[in-house]
C-alpha cells in the first residue's frame, strides 16, 4: 500500500455487514474501511456475496445486521445524503430501455438537482468520459451490451461522486473497452475511493491498489495485490484465487 | 416535490414512448364510446346529460386501469431497474408518489379525449354544465383509487399479467360493493359486512360527483383512499425491492 492510501480520509466505512435470506447467509460480518484514492478489487467467485455487498453498501439492499457509511451518512437511515455522494453501477447495468442515452443521463442528472447549462455541462461531461457521442440520440434498448454498460457507468459518474461502487464495470466489454475503462478508474483514483467487482483478477493488477477476496460470505482476504499474489508458490493470482475460495492449495 | 415531478415525467413520456398509451387510449375511447351510444341508448333517452358515459365508465376503469399500472414496479423489479431508481438521491416515497402521478395524469389525458362527447351533448341540448364538470372530477378521482390498488399490486409481483388480474380483483370488490345484489346479499346474511361494504362503496361516491354533489366527505374518502394503498406500496417495494 502506498502512503498516499494510509493517509486519505477514510470515505467508506462497512462495520459487521451481514445478510441473511432465511436460513442462508450471504454475506458473513463483513468489515473494511477505504480511503481517497485506493481502488479496491472486489474479489471472490459467482454468489459469495459481491453484489450483496454492494447493493447493502448503495442503501438498496437492507442489512440484516450491522451498518455501512459514505462520507460519514449512514446508507440506511442517512439514505438520501449518502446516495447523493455515492456513483453506484448496479450489477448488470440496468438502464431504461425506451430512452435515449442523452434522455436517460438528463433523467439522472434532474433527479441530482442539476438544472439549465450546468445540467447539459454533467451529461456532457458524462458522455465524453465514457464516449457516447456517437449514441446520444439512439434508444438505450438498440445499444450492444457493451454499450450499455458504459451508458450505467456514465450514469455513476454524472455527478464525479467522492465514492464510487462499481458491480462488474468490465463485463460484457471487449478489450479495447475494457482498457479504457480501466484508464478511467485509474485516472480518477486520487480524488475518490472505489470499489470495483470482478472476477478477472488481472483487472486486480491492472487497477486496483488492494484486493479484498470473500467467500462464502466472509472476507478471507484483505491485502494488496502484490501480496495477494505472494500467498501462493506459483505467484499468479489465479492460483491465490482458486486456494483461497475453494480452500485447497491448486 | 421536484423530484416527484422528475419522476412522474419520466413516467409519462415512458407511456408513450411505446404503442402501450395510443392502445389503451384507442381502446378506452371506442368502449366508452359504443357502450354510452349503443348500450346506453344515449340518443333514444332523449336527455341532454352524460349519465349514460359516466355510468359505464367505473368499469371501463376497472378493467383498463389496472392495465396502466401493472408495468410501475413489476416492470421495474423484473429488468433490474429498480436497483439505479431507489440508489438515486430520493426517498421511496417520492418515487411511488411520482410513478403514481404519472399514471393518473395518463388518464387524465384519456379523459381529457372524450371531450367530443361533451360538445355532442352541448349540440343536442342544454346540459347542465356544472353536473359535466363534477362528474369529470369524480371520474378522475375513481381512477386515481383504482390506479393505488394498481401500483400496490405491481409492487406485490414481478409478474405484470398477475398484478393486472389481482389489481382487476381487488377493484372488482371495491366497485362491486355499491351494488344492490351484493349489499342485498350481506345484509342478509351478515348485516355488519353489509355496513363496511357500504362504507368502502367506491361507485356509490363517484355516483354523488355524477349528479353534481360534491361534498367533503367523498373528497377525504378518495384522498384517504389513494393514501392507504399508497402507503401499502411504499410498504411492498421497500420489503420486496431487492428479492
Amino acid at each position: 500500500m502506498s502512503e498516499a492510501d494510509q493517509t486519505g480520509e477514510v470515505l467508506i466505512e462497512i462495520e459487521g455487514l451481514t445478510k441473511r435470506f432465511g436460513t442462508f447467509t450471504a454475506v458473513d460480518n463483513v468489515s473494511f474501511t477505504v480511503r481517497r484514492g485506493e481502488v479496491v478489487g472486489f474479489l471472490g467467485p459467482n454468489g459469495a456475496g459481491k453484489s450483496t455487498t454492494m447493493r447493502m453498501l448503495s442503501g438498496f439492499m437492507i442489512p440484516t445486521a450491522g451498518s455501512a457509511r459514505v462520507l460519514g451518512h449512514d446508507v440506511q437511515t442517512d439514505g438520501v445524503a449518502a446516495r447523493r455522494v455515492l456513483g453506484f453501477l448496479p450489477e448488470g447495468a440496468p438502464t431504461y430501455g425506451e430512452m435515449s442515452v442523452s434522455g436517460f443521463l438528463r433523467f439522472c442528472a434532474r433527479i441530482r438537482g442539476y438544472g439549465g447549462t450546468e445540467l447539459h455541462e454533467r451529461v456532457a461531461y458524462a458522455i465524453g468520459l465514457t464516449r457516447l457521442e456517437g449514441v446520444r440520440l439512439q434508444t438505450v434498448e438498440t445499444l450492444s451490451k457493451g454499450f450499455k454498460r458504459r451508458v450505467g457507468l456514465a450514469q455513476a459518474l454524472l455527478h464525479d461522486p467522492p465514492v464510487l461502487v462499481l458491480d462488474e464495470p468490465t463485463d460484457g466489454l471487449d478489450p479495447n473497452q475494457k482498457h479504457e475503462v480501466r484508464e478511467l478508474i485509474k485516472q480518477m483514483r486520487p480524488q475518490k475511493a472505489i470499489i470495483i467487482s470482478t472476477h478477472i483478477l488481472e483487472e486486480v493488477d491492472a487497477v486496483c491498489t488492494r484486493a479484498i477476496v470473500i467467500s462464502a460470505g466472509k472476507v478471507v482476504v484483505d491485502a494488496t495485490p502484490a501480496a495477494l499474489s505472494e500467498m501462493h508458490p506459483s505467484h499468479k493470482l489465479d492460483d491465490v484465487f482458486r486456494q483461497l475460495t475453494l480452500g485447497e492449495a491448486a | 416535490m421536484r423530484n416527484i415531478l422528475i419522476i412522474a415525467r419520466r413516467e409519462l413520456s415512458a407511456y408513450f414512448a411505446t404503442p402501450v398509451a395510443t392502445v389503451f387510449i384507442v381502446i378506452f375511447l371506442v368502449l366508452q364510446g359504443t357502450l354510452t351510444f349503443n348500450l346506453g341508448n344515449y340518443f333514444d333517452r332523449g336527455q341532454a346529460d352524460l349519465n349514460p358515459f359516466f355510468n359505464f365508465l367505473p368499469w371501463v376503469f376497472l378493467l383498463l386501469v389496472p392495465a396502466i399500472t401493472m408495468r410501475l414496479w413489476a416492470e421495474e423489479r423484473r429488468l433490474g431497474t429498480i436497483e439505479l431508481l431507489l440508489t438515486l438521491p430520493i426517498s421511496l416515497s417520492q418515487a411511488v408518489i411520482g410513478k403514481f402521478l404519472a399514471a393518473w395524469a395518463f388518464c387524465a389525458i384519456a379523459l381529457i379525449l372524450t371531450f367530443p362527447i361533451i360538445l355532442t351533448v352541448r349540440y343536442l341540448g342544454d346540459p347542465d354544465m356544472g353536473v359535466i364538470w363534477s362528474g369529470y372530477i369524480g371520474a378522475l378521482l375513481i381512477a386515481g383509487a383504482f390506479l393505488s390498488v394498481g401500483s400496490a399490486t405491481s409492487a406485490l409481483t414481478r409478474n405484470q399479467v398477475i398484478a393486472f388480474v389481482l389489481g382487476v380483483a381487488v377493484c372488482f370488490v371495491f366497485a362491486a360493493a355499491s351494488y344492490p345484489l351484493v349489499t342485498d346479499f350481506l345484509n342478509r346474511n351478515t348485516p355488519v359486512m353489509a355496513e363496511v361494504a357500504r362504507r368502502f362503496a367506491i361507485v356509490d361516491r363517484y355516483q354523488d360527483f355524477t349528479r353534481g354533489l360534491i361534498s367533503l366527505r367523498d373528497l377525504v374518502f378518495f384522498t384517504t383512499f389513494i393514501g392507504f394503498w399508497l402507503f401499502l406500496t411504499t410498504v411492498l417495494v421497500d420489503q420486496r425491492k431487492a428479492d
